[in-house]
């Protein structure tokens, strides 16, 4: 039986998760994902002022802090950490842990997925990367593109692991690949091992986003105790490709038949086929038994062969927009707010603005839920909350400097302008695109200190 | 029949997908997943989030966990860093879709929830509404 854990569901997670899975229970894998489409994009242009980032600088921070707990415990990490600049990302740790005094430790690294220089090349040879959903060219967006990374397979990680790293790096892979590679070279799993790939990526896929199958964002939230040291999941795989699901003792938080299955349809499209460059899994034959207190069994999940393609996922300039927000009290909080937001939007037309999108939202006035939760009584106070998109810079500027006013100039009792004039900053789109896989190229190295 | 929210008899969650939300919604009981397949459609979903969903609405099935899945799409007014909506990422569409309310059998017993929610969220004991 192997434990693997996830400890980071997106960068911007719990920084005290991860130490606490190495420092609280057993443990064979720690993964960490720190990936998702919008941050290669704010990586990438990291990159572009400092050829030396690019990637998440947590998990150097992290490594800092936990690389004894590591040695001493045998645990092996595999995680996203590299972004767009895998090779840097590596340095760093390998610098980290010459520091930490640590001798004859393995990082490996998988490259490859970053096919951003290579985007000539490929339309030249014809591939044209046209958008998967509507199947525009992707010369209607070449001049804007930002980032464009391939969604590779998990073999390369189980090569690297083969190679003994005890830290694999990657940029972007899939999200639960980062369980499927350990899984692979663990089981020794082969490419037409359909079944325990497929049970892999259902795995991963419970665990990716850290606390959500442990009790966080689950319905029944009054029945989840124990918020302040919620547990992150670890799974226990076993050589059949059965799993349980389950957290480490004393942790807070709830492993339920409930919380996983919540979580099985998270980001789910067509349950039928879950596709990853690795396998196609049926999400419609996966059962699920609760083991005890904490712990969920996941048996009976079922795959198919892996398509021919990888998704690339290229992130693009989509113009520029900017929101800000004031806050509005009683009495008649919601009619206050509604001159306010009248009276900028007027100010703005006469000073000659036009807006390719804007939007006004009253906060605590029914926003969300919108028409199917109206407010039952007069908030005592909303928040006025406005924004803009425009693809010319200036005019989205100009937006910023008309919202402070209005605490002197509009309805009285308005409040909360902090922070100073919301600034233009870059929208970023995604335009989804397929590859043949056999003009991906990964390369694994691996690296001793 | 009588009336009540879905909140009384299934679980959900939700997600984004580009500019597209998910919401899987989770019956509680074999019966309640019979009920809700047959109430709950796609188009119904659709008419319910109203001016929040532009798009269609599609459904699969997941009866191995009784589950049905919807996708909503162009509900998020662009999704991501290009929407200008406090939920560009349909978190919030999971707790919109329980509040649907669908007629069930008179003698359709409601599964018991441990109450300790707010008094308009969950089932026996909570809120002054028995089972």
């Amino acid at each position: 039986m192997i434990r693997i854990a996830n400890g980071q569901g997106f960068w911007g997670d719990s920084v005290d998760a991860p130490a606490r899975l190495a420092r609280e229970g057993p443990l064979d894998y720690l993964t960490l994902d720190y990936l998702a489409e919008v941050t290669m994009s704010i990586m990438q242009k990291l990159k572009r002022r400092d050829p030396t980032a690019g990637y998440a600088t947590d998990f150097v921070d992290l490594m800092r802090r936990i690389l004894p707990d590591l040695v001493e415990k045998d645990i092996r990490v595999v995680a996203n950490a590299g972004g767009v600049n895998p090779q840097a990302c590596l340095r760093a740790v390998l610098d980290a842990a010459r520091n930490a005094g640590v001798r004859g430790l393995r990082v490996g690294v998988v490259l490859g997925d970053d096919i951003l220089d290579r985007l000539g090349p490929l339309l030249a040879e014809g591939v044209t990367l046209a958008n998967m959903d509507d199947g525009r060219p992707l010369s209607v967006i070449r001049d804007r593109v930002l980032a464009a990374n391939v969604y590779i397979s998990s073999f390369p990680i189980a090569q690297a692991l083969q190679m003994g790293a005890r830290i694999v790096l990657t940029g972007r892979c899939t999200d639960p690949g980062l369980v499927v590679g350990p899984m692979i070279h663990e089981l020794g799993l082969a490419p037409d091992d359909c079944d325990r790939l497929a049970a892999g990526t259902v795995a991963g896929h419970i665990i990716e986003c850290g606390a959500q199958c442990t009790g966080g964002n689950f319905s029944r939230w009054w029945e989840v105790k124990g918020w302040d040291h919620l547990g992150y999941p670890v799974v226990e795989m076993s050589e059949d490709g059965t799993f349980v699901v389950t957290k480490h003792e004393g942790t807070g938080g709830l492993v339920t038949v409930d919380t996983v299955a919540e979580q099985l349809l998270y980001e789910m499209g067509d349950p039928k086929g879950y596709i990853t460059p690795d396998v196609v899994a049926d999400f419609t034959s996966i059962r699920l038994d609760q083991d005890g207190p904490d712990r969920v069994k996941v048996s009976d999940v079922r795959g198919r062969p892996a398509t021919d393609t990888c998704k690339v996922s290229i992130a693009y300039l989509a113009g520029y927009s900017a929101t800000g927000q004031l806050t509005v009290s009683g009495p008649q909080a919601v009619e206050k707010a509604r001159v306010a937001a009248d009276a900028l939007w007027g100010r703005l037309e006469r000073a000659g603005m036009k807006y390719e999108e804007t939007r006004t939202e009253l906060l605590g006035a029914g926003v969300v839920h919108g028409a199917i939760a109206p407010p039952t009584a007069q908030p005592v106070e909303v928040i006025l909350r406005v924004g803009v998109k425009d693809s010319d810079k200036n005019n989205v500027e100009r937006f910023g400097r008309e919202i402070a006013p209005l605490v002197t100039s509009g309805p009285p009792g308005i409040t909360g302008f902090a922070g100073g004039r919301p600034r233009a900053s870059e929208v970023i789109a995604f335009w989804p695109a397929l590859i043949p896989k056999e003009l991906v190229k990964t390369e694994v190295r691996v690296e001793e200190v | 029949m009588k009336r009540i929210p879905l909140y009384r008899m299934a679980h959900a969650r939700s997600g984004d997908k580009g500019d597209a939300s998910n919401v899987g919604l989770i019956a509680y009981d074999d019966e309640g997943f019979r009920i809700i397949r047959s109430e709950v459609t796609a188009a119904r979903v659709k008419t319910h989030f109203g001016g929040i969903v532009r798009g269609n609405v599609d459904r699969y099935e997941v009866a191995n966990l009784r589950a049905l899945n919807f996708i909503l799409h162009d509900a998020l007014g662009g999704g991501g860093s290009a929407s200008l909506w406090t939920d560009a990422q349909g978190k919030t569409h999971g707790m919109a879709l329980l509040r649907m309310e669908i007629d069930v059998p008179d003698d359709y017993r409601l599964p018991k929830i441990a109450g300790g929610g707010p008094a308009d969220y969950p089932g026996p004991g909570a809120g002054g509404r028995p089972a």
